[in-house]
């Protein structure tokens, strides 16, 4: 098995062989001696050359994450094999840029109107979870082109709630 | 004593009071909405009612089927915890009304010092010590400058009928004062309809501690140590220890004594909280008092060795303190890091959702006190926090070091916890030395904002790693169990039970369990 592995922006060729027990272990090219076993779903014990790590995996709607200890990585787990190019969005400061709701919850208000000039860090939206009002923030200048939060309406994570461009 | 308490109550306080009445051998009822079904306080109570839809306002507030659910139960006593309706007189009072006890003070007690006014009123006739100032509103400019030479600078003008910093000014001298006093008015007067501004002296950096008193109904009080609280978030307390790092033999004792004494004026009974405001020179202030069990009622269970929510109901119940004051003896220390439901690399932001992955710590010295499970999605309609991490030892270093290994064995996973900012606050310099006031961790925040710094939880956490020489870097190990993830999943889809059982046999969960039921 060869995989393309993007961790921080940085890509890394792992090969993974079955042989007998065990698996034999190539990353970028250089042969490394480990043990792994799932004690339990998520969760990997893991012996590198006799150094023990417990990993635990986290699936998000968007990303994969791995846990070494108390430290978080940001994975992309490609097969090169396959023809699937996986596109990354948005990130750019020019075009437009989606505010979307980061928790559940519920819309409380609206802080600006559609057509209004807003700066970077400037309050959107403000959306009610636990009990804690949250203000939304534009992540740049620009002008709000479109609100789709409703006051009052329930919200889930990822939902777009306005676009400024 | 009770044969059935109902728990007014959700999440970790309501397993916590349903453990106690387990121990004493007190049948529970809960009361849950329609979002807790699934609850871990449904699941841990003998008996349970549906109060009626998520918005708390709509069940947990009900005082109405609360009542109902008691008499349908049978239940004699309810224990509200902390929260929803444990400070409402008028439950209080219906409560005695429908034949039930109220497991904590009574309505008037309540009453009395939930107002401002009048519990200010009846302490300072009971002689306790208040922030010095006007305690009225200021007629003109000279008589201000004059009050403010009395108190002595830095002074704080307050409206009186304030709130929200609104019609407040720091004034640190005297030729600022003219000016404050003026648009300290006038903000009062739009904002409230009314300038009356009083002048107090300002705290500057204070500190918050409180003490824990409990009162039998015989009229035995005693008090039981404080709790510093300062680590706070925008006025949300998130780390509470016990004893204070700055609090000695002899100011326990005047802290205590003056918190018995707030008590007794007010008739107080069952447990309850005094909150002082001390300034840099160790002088308190009466701030309020919390009629009710606190979050951070652990920290004090385990440095007196006592079970609050045990001696709450067995008072209830008209039994006396089965101590006295001289009895009471404090012993190591203990600190508790609140765990909630929030993002700490995104603005704190409330995080709800399901729990795919929990795993808990414990061994030495480590309490935790949860409402939560895998597998369970902590709803978005109530306050954030899932559970109470409590590290002790028989000393604060002790304490500390193992929270911070406990804090390394916890992990959460499908929501976002705030575990990484107690091992950030606890790795402190500032907060081992026990330099800490009420604003510590806010300007600690703002100073090393993720957002506006390249201030990264890795390199703080690093410090504490046992060095592994020769061991590979932690990225590279990321890629390798992403891999081992994925091919062993592959290897063993039926792992995870989903796709195990096959028509062909019995599936050995049910010849287990026939096995057993034959026995």
């Amino acid at each position: 098995m060869v995989y393309e592995v993007i961790v921080d922006g940085k890509s890394h060729r792992l090969e993974l062989e079955k042989a007998g027990d065990g698996w034999v272990c190539r990353l970028d090219g250089q042969l490394v001696a480990i043990d792994a076993v799932i004690p339990r779903p998520d969760v990997l014990s893991l012996l590198v050359g006799g150094h023990a790590y417990e990993i635990k995996r986290e699936k998000t709607a968007s990303d994969l994450h791995i846990w070494v200890g108390s430290d978080c990585f940001t994975v992309e787990l490609r097969d090169p094999r396959s023809l699937r190019s996986r596109q990354k969005s948005g990130g750019d400061e020019t075009g437009p840029r989606k505010i979307l709701a980061p928790m559940p919850g519920r819309v409380v208000r609206l802080l600006v109107r559609e057509k209004s000039e807003v700066e970077a860090g400037q309050g959107i939206v403000v959306v009610e979870a636990m009990k804690m009002q949250n203000e939304i923030k534009s992540p740049k200048k620009g002008v709000v082109q479109k609100i789709s939060a409703i006051p009052g309406a329930a919200v889930n994570p990822g939902d777009v709630l306005a676009i400024v461009e | 004593m009770f044969k059935k308490i109902l728990i007014a109550n959700r999440g970790e306080i309501a397993v916590r009071i349903i453990r106690a009445c387990r121990e004493m051998g007190i049948a529970t009822v809960a009361v849950y909405s329609d979002v807790d079904r699934a609850a871990l306080h449904v699941r841990k109570s003998d008996e349970a009612y549906a109060t009626g839809p998520a918005a708390a306002s709509e069940s947990y507030l009900r005082m109405d089927k609360i009542l109902d659910a008691a008499k349908r139960s049978g239940a004699e006593a309810i224990h509200p915890g902390y929260g929803f309706l444990s400070e409402n007189a008028k439950f209080a009072q219906a409560c005695a009304d429908a034949g039930l006890k109220f497991i904590g003070p009574t309505p008037h007690a309540m009453e009395t010092m939930g107002s401002k006014t009048r519990a200010r009123q009846q302490m300072e006739k009971a002689g306790v010590p208040f922030v010095p100032g006007t305690s009225r509103g200021v007629a003109s400019a000279e008589e201000s400058e004059q009050a403010a030479e009395r108190i002595g600078y830095p002074v704080m003008l307050k409206a009186a009928a304030g709130g929200g910093g609104k019609g407040m000014r720091l004034v640190h001298t005297r030729p600022e004062l003219r000016s404050a006093l003026e648009s300290a008015q006038s903000e009062a007067q739009r904002s409230f309809g009314d300038s009356e501004v009083y002048i107090e002296k300002a705290i500057v950096n204070p500190r918050h501690i409180e003490m824990q008193v409990l009162a039998d109904e015989h009229g035995n009080t005693v008090w039981l140590g404080e709790r510093e609280c300062s680590i706070q978030r925008r006025h949300q307390k998130v780390l509470e220890e016990s004893p204070s790092p700055i609090v000695d033999d002899e100011m326990r004792r005047r802290m205590g004594e003056v918190a018995v004494k707030v008590a007794q004026a007010a008739h107080y009974t069952n447990a309850g909280t005094i909150e002082f405001l001390v300034d840099q020179q160790g002088n308190f202030y009466f701030l309020e008092m919390n009629t009710r069990l606190q979050v951070e009622h652990p920290v004090t269970e385990i440095t007196t060795g006592l079970d609050l929510v045990h001696l709450q109901i067995r008072i209830a119940a008209g039994e006396k303190l089965p101590f006295t004051q001289s009895d009471i003896k404090f012993r190591g220390h203990a600190i508790e890091c609140r765990i909630y439901a929030e993002d700490p690399d995104n603005n704190y932001f409330p995080s709800p959702g399901k729990i795919t992955l929990l795993l808990e710590p414990s061994g030495p010295g480590i309490r935790q006190d949860g409402g939560i499970y895998e597998g369970w999605t902590v709803p978005m309609d109530y306050d954030p926090l899932l559970a109470k991490l409590i590290g002790y030892g028989s000393d604060r270093r002790q304490a500390i070091m193992r929270l911070e290994r406990a804090l390394a064995e916890y992990f959460v996973a499908g929501i976002k916890t705030n575990i990484s900012l107690f091992q950030r606050i606890l790795g402190d310099a500032d907060f081992q030395a026990g330099k800490i006031d009420t604003g510590y961790l806010d300007r600690w925040l703002a100073k090393t904002d993720p957002a506006i710094s390249t201030f990264s939880s890795k390199s703080d956490v690093a410090k504490t790693k046992i060095e592994t020489p020769g061991a590979q870097s932690l990225e590279k190990i990321a890629v390798i169990a992403a891999g081992m993830f994925t091919v062993l999943d592959a290897a063993a889809p039926a792992k995870d039970g989903t796709a195990a059982a096959t028509s062909q046999a019995p599936s050995h969960w049910k010849q287990k369990g026939r096995a057993e039921a034959l026995r």
